[in-house]
């Protein structure tokens, strides 16, 4: 292989057949008129090497970094200290959140800048060449290389004990087995997460009740185009773990229009309305998304997530978008008191699809 | 001359040319006094809207600017909707913030600068609600000291959804979107919940009761009143604005670097 010292003169064009000595010669397609290797440019000078003063002024710059970058670190240990957080005061928690990230940024920045410009301008400057050599090993060291394996294998008996080498990778199969099983008590506990995805709060009689008051709706309190955003009742009094895991399957949002507007498949559907009220699950059937953006002269609802659009004249069926089922509605009707209450749960699960929903 | 004249006026019992200056200035002191007040604090302050001569006048605006799309008895036409019980909220928010008259039929109607005085705008909410009861242009105190934590939660359940949570608005379908709430009026924010204006479902007393409507205020003032400490917001929009300057910016100064990183020194 030539040297890739540098000078013209070394630089000799290379034809196919000054180097390739030990190919066969139809094997192996040499262009004759190969790329001449240009070899390293010529050494250039950098200011820092003829300029005593550039030189000094490039380590100055160095150091200098490396102490901001303790300026930095300090900063950011006082920020911390002194922006005090004011409970009453959101910015502050702002504030002492943005002078603690400055200080780290000057911190680590300061080290990576003054890192680089340390090696590009104080460090010695020259071209060296590494040669690189062949990866393949000799025919020897390959020849002794394959007998290892095969002594290994007869000194361990690894082919010839079949009882220990199967015993040994069944043992490594099982072994991630507890994994799994740890897994699987991640999942909500004495509880069927298939039910749980299946069944909501609602149920016969329940009220609608305002989000986050749990203050019951009257039917009168809807005027036309009102939109209120419902959760059952008693949600509001859960712990709020629960009232969470709760809401996420039970929101429903509750909008009044004309009852002349509405158009319903079945007389049962339109039973489930009252008076031009409608309840629908608020969670979208595409991936779980609430979907609240009411038009209230258009009637549709808006997913903001992926922009599936339902329209509430036609039973929440999907106009637009990736939502591939219309929102499950919650039949309403009132109580003796003028509240309105559920006629019953949700005929099928709310939210998005999952394994064992059957459509 | 001057003394001359000033005691021929004594004599006279006439004003000197000073008077009158110093009455002019007077005069423009209570104007402008007068419409500060008026602009700073509502339009219907000092305008009682259920005086007769305030009606008349409204319903000659009515019929010069509104009843082409209206109809001359604001019962509505082809091109517009009858405003008969829509109250004098709505006329207020509509013309108030200049988003009526409206410029063209379009997915939605937008705000633009308004097109009538305070005086032209009370005379026609005066005359639309004096057609039927309707909501009411809300008065100074329902305005001031909502509770800003209340409001925030229920600002997040009832309105973030469409205005962003941090009020700087967003898209709809088909063209429309919900606008900034940013330098909105509280007057106009309370009448939008009261009158659900376009397409924004209505939130009457019944739903988000006038204190709570207060706290909604009363959080967006907040929120107004304390911009992001860094400076720059991005629009609050979220994850598409500051996606987008990482992107540009925050991918632009790793590849500075790594170029400088590569260059070799001069």
């Amino acid at each position: 292989m030539a040297k890739n010292e540098s000078g013209p003169a070394d630089i000799v064009p290379a034809s196919g057949h000054e180097r390739s000595t030990d190919v066969v010669l139809g094997t192996a397609v040499v262009s004759p008129d190969a790329f001449p290797d240009p070899g390293l440019p010529p050494h250039r000078l950098r200011v820092v090497d003829t300029d005593p003063k550039a030189a000094k002024k490039a380590e100055r710059v160095v150091y200098a970094l490396f102490y901001l970058s303790i300026v930095g670190s300090v900063f950011a240990v006082f920020a911390y200290m002194f922006f005090a957080l004011d409970p009453n005061d959101l910015n502050s928690v702002r504030l002492n959140n943005l002078y603690i990230g400055l200080g780290i940024t000057l911190s680590l920045l300061a080290i990576g800048i003054a890192a680089v410009h340390w090696g590009k301008a104080v460090m010695a400057d020259h071209e060296s060449v590494d040669e690189r050599h062949p990866t393949r090993g000799s025919e020897e060291t390959r020849a002794r290389a394959i007998e290892i394996f095969k002594e290994a294998d007869a000194e361990s008996g690894f082919s010839r004990r079949s009882l220990i080498r199967n015993g040994l990778i069944a043992s490594l199969v099982a072994f991630p087995l507890p994994a799994i099983a740890l897994f699987r008590g991640l999942a909500p506990m004495d509880v069927d997460p298939n039910n749980e995805l299946k069944h909501t709060m609602w149920e016969k009689g329940l009220r609608l009740t305002r989000d986050p008051s749990g203050l019951p709706i009257k039917a009168s309190d809807l005027t036309i185009g009102s939109a209120f955003q419902v959760i059952p009742e008693g949600l509001a009094d859960l712990p709020p773990h629960e009232r969470l895991d709760a809401k996420a399957k039970a929101a429903v949002i509750l909008v009044r229009m004309k009852p002349e507007e509405l158009n319903w498949t079945s007389a049962e559907r339109e039973s489930w309305s009252y008076q031009g009220i409608v309840a629908y699950s608020k969670i979208c059937t595409h991936v779980g998304c609430p979907v609240a953006l009411y038009e209230q002269q258009t009637h549709h609802l808006l997913c903001p997530c992926h922009q599936s659009q339902f329209d509430l004249e036609n039973e929440c069926k999907v106009i637009f978008g990736p939502a591939a089922r219309p929102l499950p509605q919650l039949p309403i009707t009132v109580d003796s008191e003028g509240y309105l209450v559920a006629a019953r749960g949700f005929d099928q699960p709310v939210g998005p699809s999952f394994w064992e929903r059957l459509n | 001359m001057r003394n001359k004249t000033s005691r021929s006026a004594r004599r006279s019992g006439r004003r000197g040319p000073l008077a009158s200056i110093v009455l002019i200035a007077l005069g423009l002191a209570a104007t402008g006094g007068a419409y500060v007040a008026f602009s700073s604090v509502s339009a219907t302050a000092s305008i009682d809207l259920s005086s007769p001569a305030v009606i008349d006048e409204g319903s000659k605006l009515f019929a010069a600017n509104c009843a082409t799309c209206h109809g001359m008895q604001a019962q509505g036409t082809a091109n517009g909707p009858s405003l008969i019980g829509v109250g004098s909220a709505a006329v207020d928010f509509q013309v108030g913030t200049g988003r009526m008259p409206m410029q063209a039929q379009g997915p939605q109607a937008l705000k633009k600068p308004v097109q009538f005085t305070a005086e032209q705008t009370s005379a026609l909410a005066a005359y639309v609600s004096s057609l039927a009861p309707g909501p009411s242009i809300p008065t100074q105190t329902q305005l001031e000291n909502g509770n800003v934590s209340n409001g925030g939660e229920l600002f997040r359940i009832n309105c973030a959804m469409c205005h962003n949570v941090a009020g700087a608005g967003g898209a709809l379908t088909e063209g429309k979107f919900a606008p900034v709430l940013k330098g909105v009026a509280a007057v106009h924010v309370y009448e939008a919940m009261l009158t659900g204006p376009q397409n924004m479902p209505v939130f009457n007393d019944l739903n988000l009761t006038p204190d709570e409507k207060k706290d909604i205020i009363a959080y967006l003032a907040y929120n107004e009143a304390n911009p992001s400490p860094g400076g720059l917001e991005l629009g609050s929009l979220g994850p598409v604005s500051e996606g987008l300057f990482l992107w540009i910016f925050g991918l632009g100064s790793i590849v500075a670097l790594t170029v400088w990183i590569t260059a070799k020194s001069n």
